[in-house]
């Protein structure tokens, strides 16, 4: 304590140390790693020998642009479903939740609990051929009597969606109750409708929520493979079934290593480009 | 006559009121058929643990039994996959709370250079996508030669827990009065009694907070662990290998074990909260 006493200045590092190591040996350094198997050439049998070999990423890009199109479609789509969905909820709790606000948020938060896997794996009981959802939509004549859910874009769209419902909301729902309720009182005070003065405080003041629940929502629904191979096809694939099965099923590192960082730059791009469009900057925290 | 024309003057307000109530309560029902939607795969998966499949797979109901309840561990390798999947999340969720509230700590209390990029560092892990986190973490491991098992597994768990510890204990920590600790500094107590004494009891419930989020998500982790493994099999693992051939309904008994277990935590939690924001008033 005397040697923290007499260099103060150094206490700040001293407590950032274990956790920052962590992260730099464990995130930082494996990113390094990444990035140099995917310009890597060679076979599992005769080893990989690094040769700047650029043509990783653009047979990445070129072989598998259907999944990756895919993918950003599915993920576009869900992010957009669940803001929608989730909207007026997270305004239900906020504005009108009084003593019940932390029950429905625990209810939001609730499918956290079942393990991920397992409720994908319910979704594809309700979505089953015999399931009650497809007899209804048959009885309604609104699927083909040989029609099905399962292993159709519309249920992994579905399954991406539920799973990451919870990103969406509590954003929202945070967002939405800072907001000062005098302010909404003043906009109709000064004579504007109820759907004014949502449109021109309330919406406005909740963009923090809704840009942090998109990327929230957006980021893992682009890379996730667990909905695609549960409760889709092959004609479902995203790049990350691709991803998955190069890495660990063909053993071919350096494209599944290159397919990685095509990923993660088009998101940071689409990202970057949401984030000014949106004009927040509440992306750093 | 009259009667007419008092019918054709109520008719307006009847449909008047009529769409005021829907309009009033539209929201309410909406969000009670949202809540339906959220919780309907919850119900089945508690409701198919108590099914007896004919075949393999457990996706129509059959009838009812207690058997799969009683004999949960009656598939091979349920058992160890349930508690490797507990002993994981127990240790990373302890080793990311302290190291997330050593920087929570350090971030809130002091400036210091570097701390955009440690903001950075700390957002990031939780800007990437799964798939990329447990590819790049495999390709290092490979690298090393490290054998794939159990303290693969842990460094995962917990490289990918920190940022979500910072996160919870930082925004406790930024709602505090600073002044109690400098209130103690200044009847003489040095830092470390002043953390153990002032600080702590106050970011408690951010500790325990942290705990349970790094426990659940831990516990539910499946894409990093997946690349990560080995031989060693997590409960999420066991899922998915057995999802290929169908599920057996005891994956349903654990999973409804689960949710009971962390609904149960959580109550707890939001009551405590509650308790301690009544005494305060």
């Amino acid at each position: 304590m005397g040697f923290l006493h007499r260099h103060r200045g150094l206490t700040p590092y001293l407590l950032l140390a274990p956790g920052i190591a962590w992260l730099a040996l464990f995130f930082l350094v494996p990113l390094g790693f990444l990035a140099y198997q995917s310009l890597e050439s060679g076979s599992i049998d005769f080893g990989y020998a690094f040769n700047w070999a650029w043509g990783n990423y653009w047979d990445a890009i070129h072989n598998y642009r259907r999944q990756f199109i895919r993918s950003f479609e599915y993920a576009g789509i869900a992010t957009v479903l669940a803001l929608v969905i989730s909207y007026p909820v997270a305004y239900f709790i906020a504005f009108r939740g009084g003593r019940w606000k932390n029950l429905l948020l625990l209810c939001i938060v609730a499918p956290f609990f079942v393990t991920y896997l397992i409720r994908t794996l319910a979704w594809g009981t309700i979505l089953s051929d015999n399931g009650f959802v497809v007899r209804t939509l048959h009885d309604l004549h609104l699927l083909g009597s040989d029609g099905r859910l399962l292993a159709t874009s519309t249920a992994v769209v579905a399954g991406i969606t539920y799973n990451f419902l919870p990103f969406m909301a509590l954003p929202l729902y945070v967002s939405l109750e800072q907001i000062d309720s005098r302010l909404i009182e003043a906009a109709e005070d000064l004579y504007a409708s109820k759907l004014q003065a949502f449109l021109r405080v309330t919406l406005p003041l909740s963009l923090p929520g809704v840009v942090a629940g998109t990327l929230l929502t957006f980021i893992p629904a682009a890379g996730d493979f667990v909905n695609a191979q549960l409760l889709g096809g092959t004609k479902q694939h995203m790049i990350g079934n691709v991803i998955q099965a190069k890495y660990l099923e063909l053993i071919d590192y350096p494209a599944a290593a290159a397919m990685s960082f095509v990923l993660m730059a088009v998101i940071l791009i689409l990202v970057l480009a949401y984030a000014r469009a949106v004009g927040t900057e509440q992306l750093t925290g | 006559m009259s009667a007419v024309a008092t019918a054709a003057r109520q008719r307006p307000r009847v449909g008047a009121r009529a769409w005021a109530f829907t309009r009033h309560h539209a929201l309410t029902v909406y969000s009670a058929l949202f809540f339906l939607y959220l919780l309907l795969p919850i119900a089945v998966v508690m409701v198919f643990s108590f099914n007896n499949p004919s075949g393999r797979t457990n996706y129509t109901w059959e009838r009812f039994t207690w058997d799969n309840w009683i004999h949960w561990d009656d598939v091979p390798g349920i058992r160890s996959a349930i508690v490797l999947s507990l002993e994981i999340a127990l240790l990373a969720s302890v080793v990311a709370t302290v190291l997330g509230m050593l920087i929570a700590l350090a971030l809130v209390r002091y400036g210091f250079r570097g701390r955009g990029t440690t903001n950075l560092l700390i957002f990031l892990p939780l800007s990437t996508p799964e798939i990329v986190l447990g590819a790049s973490l495999v390709t290092l491991f490979l690298n090393f030669n490290v054998v794939f098992g159990f303290w693969t597994i842990l460094i995962a768990h917990i490289m990918f827990c920190i940022s979500f510890a910072v996160v919870t204990i930082k925004a406790r920590l930024i709602g505090f009065d600073r002044h109690l600790e400098e209130a103690a500094m200044d009847l003489g107590a040095n830092e470390w009694a002043t953390f153990r004494k002032v600080t702590l009891p106050l970011i408690a419930p951010a500790i325990f907070a942290s705990l349970l989020l790094c426990f659940s998500i831990s516990v539910d982790d499946f894409v990093v662990t997946y690349f990560n493994s080995g031989n060693e099999v997590t409960f999420p693992l066991f899922v998915w290998g057995s999802a290929r051939v169908g599920a057996p309904p005891q994956v349903n008994v654990i999973g409804t074990a689960i949710f009971v277990v962390a609904l149960g935590a959580m109550l707890i939690n939001i009551l405590l909260q509650t308790r301690r924001s009544k005494g305060a008033e």
